[in-house]
């Protein structure tokens, strides 16, 4: 009973033990709730300079803390998306984006795609239509001078054959 | 013909194997500044050695100039700064200092031991002027034309091999142009 009683006391206090690792920046107090959803989903959106795999909420590099920090700011000031997404790509070049914008250099990215289904479907119709041509080819032929050859010839079997 | 209409999807395979291939050697570490082809951002910084004496991008400008963005806790800083005094001692052009995210005392004491390159020491304390210059690690260099436009952006320590190669001749061509304009 008693170890029960220390296992238990050991494991709640390493419970709180948790909810006190935090970083100075995650302990930001955000002046609404709106504003920190909207805050989160940007930096989420955004890619780290540093570790170049992970969004700036994943990453623990300085730049991505001081990168998260000015994307609350700029959220609690009351600044929209697209003035925050400007910051950032001002400084660190569309390489932040993990979406990536539509402009002539990301045609080929967004357009790209439509394009190749598009060239796909062509020519599965293309070869759609010859193989069907063929089989017409093939009924055809048999119906013209083939259905006399093959007419005669049975004639000339069975003529044979009464012999 | 219709024979060369079957070679089309391995000229396709090809072209993308081609493609593929040359993304193997890519470096995704070397981004594109966005800062290339525009001003050196505004800032107003103390200056390293002396707490409460201002600078700003105007004490920057006239000539054609490095931008060097450093800190006392970063190993790379170290391995390049033999390099960046054999090259102030050659007074090819002023080499301006950003201490990004440091403390004072020890990057004063780390330019008294290791000397100092720099023609001007900024204090970047929070790393403000390093975040409008885009830096994600130190350290990063930034050639500056006359104008005090930031005409290139080098990331990582400066060794022979970039500055021959790729960084003198850049600067040499500046300076022929800051000649030309008469400045």
């Amino acid at each position: 009973m008693k170890t029960l009683k220390i296992l238990v006391g050991l494991m709640a206090s390493l419970l709180l033990a948790f909810n006190v690792m935090a970083t100075p920046v995650d302990t930001y107090e955000f002046k609404s709730a709106d504003n920190q959803k909207r805050a989160l989903n940007l930096a989420h959106s955004l890619r780290c300079p540093q570790c170049q795999n992970q969004n700036l909420i994943d990453s623990n590099s300085p730049v991505a803390q001081d990168l998260r920090l000015e994307v609350y700011t700029m959220v609690d000031d009351g600044k929209s998306d697209d003035q925050i997404v400007d910051f950032m790509t001002s400084r660190y070049g569309d390489f932040v984006l993990y979406k990536p914008r539509l402009d002539p250099k990301t045609y080929i990215l967004w357009i790209g795609p439509f394009v190749l289904m598009l060239i796909a479907l062509y020519v599965a119709l293309v070869v759609v239509r010859k193989q069907r041509g063929k089989e017409a080819n093939v009924e055809q032929e048999l119906s013209d001078t083939d259905r006399d050859d093959l007419a005669a010839l049975l004639a000339s079997k069975q003529q044979r054959d009464e012999k | 013909m219709k024979k060369l209409v079957l070679f089309i999807p391995l000229v396709l395979f090809l072209g993308m194997g081609v493609f593929l291939y040359q993304g193997l050697f890519l470096n995704p570490q070397k981004l594109d500044s966005a800062l290339e082809g525009k001003p050196v951002p505004a800032f107003q910084l103390e200056r390293l050695e002396t707490p409460g004496e201002m600078l700003s991008e105007a004490d920057l400008k006239g000539e054609v100039s490095l931008i060097n963005v450093w800190a006392t806790w970063c190993p790379a800083c170290k391995y390049e700064h033999p390099y960046l005094m054999m090259l102030a001692r050659k007074n090819i052009l002023p080499i301006y200092g950003v201490n990004y995210r440091d403390e004072r005392a020890p990057a004063i004491r780390e330019l008294s031991r290791e000397g100092d390159p720099y023609t001007i020491n900024i204090f970047d304390k929070d790393g403000r002027l390093g975040l409008d210059l885009g830096v994600y690690g130190a350290p990063e260099s930034f050639i500056v034309d006359h104008n005090g436009i930031i005409r290139f952006r080098y990331a990582g320590p400066i060794d022979r091999n970039v500055w021959s190669e790729t960084l003198f001749p850049m600067i040499q061509q500046l300076q022929a142009e800051a000649k030309q304009d008469g400045v």
